[in-house]
């Protein structure tokens, strides 16, 4: 193929998103300011009053709003964004549900941030965690340009008819939203033409009417979420292949569970978001003492890329996981508790660590991360881990 | 197109027939009278509440237009948001022609719960057709109090006892919030009087932005009386001066419906199981009969019948 002339621009990740956003042409957006989310909601509505956009810019009272008027807007067949953080994402859990078992290709932006309380306005993925169950595909973009790349494929996933489900694109607060990177960018006409339009397989339309979200008795109420349980799983293929044809578009390909030097390494480091370009940069530090250091890196949550991670880490002596999340009262966080569960399912028997890190912002620094990698040699080598769970970088945590 | 008698109305039926409402529910009344006025070319929103789940149990609806429900307090968005879309698609060209985009939500939903995405979109001059059906509690849960609820009516959370005789406090001005939000159209409607009702859907219909129609739906269930007495009672709230019909357009008011002779609240409440404690307080029917006297001095109605 021909290589694509991109163009290079000096952007944040909010305005890497929102310039996504104008690119595939939506038509209705609603949301409601929160930092760190905000600038890109500017930049949208900006990019509506100057016309370079056409679109309905609705600014509603509330996040709850937000997500009730796109959800509805999809149903009604139109294309739709919404984005938000932290204690709005929360506000619309009750709506995330519905648009998901709907069946409703709504594409979200969330600029991850903690939740309250305390009030808190900085990183870590409690809010995007807290919406697992929910039903939405998510992924977790690493930098500015996946973000911008994820976007796009955003809308292909969602309107697949083989998919027909919401989708939320997760990027780490400031780190990402705040921070200008060079993003190389796709010309308006192949974004377009990535992103066609799908005719939805039903609508409200007067001409062929419909009732959308009825009461559902016992009787039928379990096989309509089974539908939904059915979708999801079989998105995975359908992500697959939208990344592997976005690659050879723009030529940066992604897969789910991306991965550094895991292929023989002893010690495995898992972690989602901004935060693994830290991890990677301590691995090959690592690599460079002949420490046999590995980092994979989910950026698909839901569905959950088990065959994918089983794959990966079967052979590693030690195998750590990182989370930027918190469930109090249980053995560690989502992301570890989801892996702890897949490798005895699968009877892959290696000792998992979990380390929390990160919350509310808190720095991981490379030195963090070097600990983390020093607490895997010692487990390797004991075979068993000292305890489940550390509290990375938490003042008078004192295992 | 003015609506007089029943031969006016369309002939087309829009709302089916062999819905899950109450024997003697207005609600379906209602439907059936919004739909032939505003035909084919509708789309209703529903808040959760009675008026949803008794039409739509899977796999069956009583809806033969376009019908959406979400949620309970989000129906206003909702409709923000099928209304975006079109005015969206129909700039871009993707679609070609526009629909009547109608709200039906309970007392709850939008005196209570849904008030806040209420307020959003009258604020922002969305352009639907709201019509909160009020049937004065949260029935569909099982008749529980709401903002709605009148003074000294008996509801599951507002029980008789020693130191309790129903709600203590008068029913929330929620077409006064409504007016508030400067709408360009609002009116005060019951399906005991149809064309009153039907002629008052079309003029919200029309406007160019936000309408708002306050429809009380006496309710067999939740109010104790005979099913057979729905009309009736509908017919008495604005005969008592309790529910007076009119109109908000422009700035102004108007009586759409006159009471020359008004007749005593009493006449009203005796009729009502909710109201039957009542009949031993004089007193609080005194405070009842002082509040019917203040709307019929605002709204012009005529004196008390002797
Ligand atoms: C967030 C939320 N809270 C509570 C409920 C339970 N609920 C469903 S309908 C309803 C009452 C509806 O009352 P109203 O709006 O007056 O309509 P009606 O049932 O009287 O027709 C309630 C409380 C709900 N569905 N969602
Ligand atoms: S409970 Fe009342 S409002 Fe609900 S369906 Fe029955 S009569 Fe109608």
């Amino acid at each position: 193929m021909q290589k694509l002339k991109q163009i290079r621009q000096t952007l944040s990740g909010n305005y890497a998103v929102a310039y996504a956003v104008k690119q595939v042409d939506v038509d209705v957006i609603s949301a409601y300011p929160i930092t760190p989310q905000t600038t890109m909601v500017e930049k949208l509505s900006e990019y509506v009053a100057t016309g370079e956009l056409q679109a309905e810019f609705i600014p509603v009272e509330s996040e709850h709003s937000a997500l009730s008027v796109v959800t509805a807007a999809a149903a009604t067949g139109a294309r739709v964004f919404t984005s938000t953080s932290s204690q709005g994402l929360l506000l619309m859990h009750e709506i995330l549900f519905i648009t998901a078992a709907l069946r409703l290709p709504v594409v979200m932006a969330v600029a991850n941030r903690a939740v309250s309380a305390p009030i808190n306005i900085w990183n870590d993925h409690s809010d995007a965690m807290d919406q697992r169950d929910t039903g939405w595909i998510q992924i977790f973009a690493e930098s500015s340009q996946e973000a911008y790349d994820t976007m796009i494929q955003a809308y292909r996933i969602a309107e697949d008819l083989r998919v027909r489900l919401p989708v939320m694109v997760n990027f780490d607060g400031y780190i990402l939203t705040h921070t200008y990177e060079p993003v190389d960018t796709l010309p308006d006409e192949h974004v377009k033409e990535f992103t066609p339009r799908v005719k939805p397989p039903f609508r409200l339309n007067p001409d062929e009417p419909v009732s959308i979200g009825t009461l559902a008795p016992p009787d039928y109420y379990y096989e309509v979420k089974y539908q939904e349980i059915n979708a999801i799983e079989n998105s995975l293929p359908v992500i697959e292949e939208v990344s592997k044809k976005y690659g050879d578009l723009s030529g940066r390909y992604y897969s789910n569970v991306e991965q550094t030097s895991v292929n023989d390494a002893d010690i495995v480091l898992v972690s989602m978001g901004a935060l693994s370009g830290t991890a990677r940069h301590v691995v090959r530090e690592l690599r460079q003492h002949n420490i046999k250091a590995g980092l994979i890196r989910l950026r698909l949550f839901r569905p959950f890329p088990i065959k994918s991670i089983i794959d990966l880490i079967s052979d590693a002596k030690a195998v750590g996981i990182i989370d930027r999340a918190v469930s109090p009262g249980a053995v560690g966080g989502p992301v570890f508790m989801e892996i702890a569960a897949i490798m005895k399912l699968y009877g892959i028997d290696v000792p998992i660590v979990n380390f929390i890190a990160g919350l509310g912002g808190r720095d991981v620094t490379p030195s963090d991360i070097k600990y983390m990698f020093d607490e895997l040699q010692l487990t390797a080598i004991s075979g068993k881990p000292k305890r489940p769970v550390y509290y990375i970088g938490l003042r008078g945590w004192n295992p | 197109m003015i609506y007089r008698t029943v031969r006016d109305l369309p002939t087309e039926e829009y709302f089916a027939p062999g819905h899950g409402l109450c024997a003697g529910c207005p609600i379906g009344i209602l439907a059936k009278i919004v739909l032939k006025v505003s035909g084919k070319d509708s789309i209703i929103v529903n808040a959760t509440g009675c008026g949803e789940v008794s039409t739509t149990l899977y796999p069956s609806t009583a809806w033969r237009v376009p019908w959406i429900h979400l949620a309970f307090e989000n129906a206003a968005a909702t409709a923000s948001g099928v209304r975006a879309a079109y005015d969206a698609m129909i700039k871009k060209g993707l679609l070609n022609k526009d629909a009547n985009i109608i709200v039906f939500a309970g007392d709850g939903g939008t005196a209570d719960i849904g008030l806040q995405a209420l307020s959003g979109a009258l604020e922002r001059g969305d352009r639907f057709l709201y019509i909160c059906y009020d049937n004065e509690a949260y029935m569909n849960t099982g008749i529980q109090r709401s903002g709605a609820t009148p003074f000294g009516a008996w509801t599951t959370t507002t029980p008789l006892g020693a130191k309790l005789s129903g709600r203590e406090i008068f029913k929330k001005d929620l077409i006064g919030i409504a007016i508030a939000h400067k709408v360009r159209y609002a009116a005060t409607a019951v399906p005991s009087y149809p064309f009153d009702l039907a002629n008052k859907i079309e003029k919200g219909l029309k406007v160019n932005g936000p309408a708002f129609i306050h429809v009380l739906i006496p309710c067999t269930t939740g109010w104790r009386f005979d099913p057979s007495f729905t009309i009736k009672i509908g017919k008495l709230a604005v005969q008592t001066g309790l529910w007076p019909l009119y109109e908000y357009e422009n700035g102004v008011f108007r009586t759409t419906v006159p009471v020359p002779r008004r007749k005593p609240v009493i006449e009203y409440l005796k009729l009502q199981g909710r109201f039957k404690h009542l009949l031993n307080k004089p007193e609080l029917i005194t405070e009842i009969q002082k509040y019917a006297d203040e709307l019929a001095q605002r709204f012009g109605l005529g004196p008390i019948e002797q």
